[in-house]
């Protein structure tokens, strides 16, 4: 069950059009008070600061001098967008590594669902447990554990790596923390163990293949990757799509991980500068509340855009099922 | 005739075919396993180096040389001295020798278990000979790093987080999923979108103003920004929610009316109870993401370390204690064990997929 499918429900059913009746009056009534809640938090908590945001944006203004707030037009906008180098590398670093580590992200748990679900496999619920436990350890552990894991000299993925005769231990070794075109790599490493929910997703989906379909295509003398081929990846491609807008929409907030192992320092040579770094610095280490919320709109309108794209080219490569 | 029946049983009639086809699964199902354990070990590695570094001194675990398992050098007192042991091989057999006097050329050794025979010279290079090591686990790390996160204080402040908002943003989306779930009313299917909506937007655009707004009435430095805004419910768990409620047929609710219940007692008597298995999903989710959240607090408790969570505070802990990778990974494994044995306890709710498909099976 997506979302969109959760809206298309919502709008199914008759409509009620002109005048309603008391009944229906008093059942509205009804509903507007059950959501209530939602409805006066979205009010307070999203609408209102939306504004404020947009107005924000417009404006100059220092959290620690209030007073001397004031309106600059589209300033911020235009040093934001001609004028601000640190801008276009938070992006592109955000974007690099979103193109490299959602591939990975989504081919893994695809791949070790697949895994999963093999009538081969004895002790098919372990497995299922022990890959999904790890997604549950705190962000933070985890990058802390996979930071000291990478280390080139103590961590035990370059031994391991020395294992296959690559020499990788070492000063001259593989140095996942310092070599700025491996970053998008380790972290995507660090951030391996949250896969767990990936994998899940992507396991129901392959569950709710019909069996006939293999069936029928076994007895047409189809061999096992040709019917993984031909079947399971067009029948699980709604979940990929799933996964690659969420993963996208929350890769673009990159922020714990370079956050906890490098600070806002971009370590190594700016390769960590990630655009919600960027944005942390500016609104909250240097207070600029104006210049940070047009950083914010801008981040908004990217992921709006790459949501947009995502979902045009769905045409091309989603399968739905006809009827479904 | 009575030989011929005796040497066809039962059992010689299976095809050879067949039995090599049952091999032949036997196999595949091995390769298989055997393929999804290496896998799973790769991926749960970190695990266990973090917690065999844990459990070594900080010499050991800055070293690269060191062995896998926590292990210290054995060492015995000589003549007032202490003296390291070492693996000394002497006419093809490997002997443990305590070393008494260092040399280039040769040195000298003494026999622990036989110290009246005397200073026993071995020609070479003592520095290529290999310590003889015991293991050593070395526990007081978790001592240390407990004691400097203060980790009762953190565990405190991230439960007192976790408990209030669950019950707090679970008991408002319930009310506000029941609302999407079961009544008509104008503009309902565009409030949903925009609640959909919510759970898509990035935090970014809204925080500056919230904390600025915050900063004005001083709740910059407490917990109330982070819990307050809960308490008005969660676009997420409302979505859950609304898809279990969906699922429960209307009959019930409709004999509860005819009975004169009003929509609030028929919500709280019919309705929650039959939903019990969606409300504790939906509070287990909600229990992790506050256990992780690390932007809000971050961001709102700015400057007051006194009251961090967990996340938080196991950063400032990183920060301090760069060079100290065991401290560090005990501080984690800490960090981690509550809601790991949490997890090995409610594991049927995430991995069923209760909420997400509606069904409780």
């Amino acid at each position: 069950m997506t979302f969109t499918d959760a809206i298309k429900e919502s709008r199914a059913g008759p409509r009620t059009r002109g005048k309603m009746s008391d009944e229906e009056k008093r059942e509205a009534k009804i509903g507007y008070a059950f959501i209530s809640p939602w409805l006066i938090g979205f009010l307070i908590f999203y609408a209102l600061p939306m504004v404020a945001s947009f107005v924000f944006s417009l404006m100059e203004f220092n959290l620690a001098t209030p007073e001397d707030a004031k309106f600059v037009g589209l300033s911020n906008w235009a040093r934001m967008l001609f004028d601000d180098p640190n801008v276009w590398q938070g992006l592109w670093v955000t974007t690099r590594f979103a193109l490299i580590s959602l591939p990975i992200g989504l081919a893994s748990a695809f791949l070790i669902a697949v895994l999963l679900n093999s009538t081969n496999l004895w002790g098919r619920n372990i497995f299922r447990t022990l890959f999904f436990a790890p997604s549950l350890v705190p962000f933070v552990a985890g990058a802390l554990i996979w930071s000291q894991v990478l280390n080139s000299q103590t961590g035990w993925v370059n031994r391991l790596i020395e294992l296959f005769g690559i020499p990788a231990v070492g000063i001259d070794g593989i140095r996942w923390l310092d070599t700025p075109v491996l970053i998008p790599f380790t972290f995507t490493f660090i951030g391996i163990w949250s896969i767990g929910n990936a994998i899940l997703i992507n396991l129901a989906g392959l569950q709710g293949i019909p069996t006939a379909l293999h069936e029928a295509a076994q007895i047409d003398g189809a061999g096992y990757w040709r019917r993984l081929r031909t079947i399971s990846i067009p029948m699980v491609t709604p979940v990929i799509f799933y996964n690659l807008v969420l993963g996208a929409v929350g890769l673009l907030q990159y922020f714990l991980q370079p956050y906890v192992l490098n600070g806002t320092t971009g370590y190594p040579e700016g390769a960590t500068n990630f655009f919600m770094i960027y944005f942390y610095k500016q609104a909250f280490a240097f207070a600029n509340m104006g210049y940070g919320a047009a950083l914010a709109w801008l981040l908004f309108f990217y992921g709006l855009a790459i949501t947009i794209i995502l979902f045009s080219t769905q045409k091309y490569w989603v399968y739905y099922a006809a009827g479904d | 005739m009575v030989n011929d029946t005796n040497q066809a049983p039962a059992k010689e009639q299976v095809p050879d075919w067949k039995r090599q086809q049952q091999r032949r699964t036997i196999l595949l199902k091995m390769g298989t396993t055997a393929l999804a354990t290496f896998i799973l070990a790769v991926f749960l590695m970190p695990m266990g180096y973090a917690l065999v570094t844990s459990l070594k001194t900080k010499q050991q675990a800055a070293d690269p040389t060191a062995p896998i398992l926590p292990s210290e050098a054995v060492t015995i007192e000589y003549e007032g001295k202490e003296v390291e042991l070492l693996v000394v091989p002497i006419d093809g057999e490997d002997r443990e020798l305590a070393i008494v006097k260092k040399g280039r050329q040769e040195s000298e050794f003494v026999d622990p278990d036989n110290l009246a025979a005397g200073v026993i010279v071995w020609e070479g290079q003592w520095r290529t000979l290999d310590p003889v090591r015991q293991g050593q686990w070395n526990f007081g790390n978790y001592k240390e790093a407990w004691d400097f996160i203060n980790f009762p204080r953190l565990l405190f402040w991230t439960l007192l987080y976790a408990f209030v908002t669950m019950i707090g943003a679970v008991t408002a989306s319930a009310f506000v999923a029941y609302g999407f779930s079961r009544f008509k009313f104008p503009g309902k299917s565009i409030l949903f979108i925009v609640l959909i909506g919510t759970i898509i937007l990035p935090p970014a655009v809204t925080l500056i103003p919230q904390y600025a707004f915050f900063s004005q009435i001083n709740w910059v430095g407490t917990w109330l920004p982070l819990i307050v805004p809960m308490m008005f419910g969660n676009a997420y768990n409302v979505f859950l929610l609304r898809q279990y409620f969906l699922t429960i047929p209307r009959e019930m609710e409709q004999a509860a009316s005819v009975d004169g219940a009003g929509p609030i007692r028929t919500f709280i008597e019919v309705i929650l109870p039959q939903a019990v298995p969606a409300l504790t999903a939906v509070s287990l989710f909600h229990f992790f993401f506050t256990w992780n959240d690390f932007f809000g607090p971050l961001v709102f408790l700015a400057g007051n370390r006194d009251i961090v969570p967990i996340s938080v505070g196991l950063s400032f802990f990183n920060g301090t204690y760069a060079s100290d990778p065991n401290l560090i990974m005990a501080a984690s494994f800490i960090a981690l064990i509550i809601p790991l044995v949490i997890f090995f306890f409610s594991q049927r709710v995430f991995l069923s997929g209760i909420v997400v498909s509606g069904a409780d099976k």
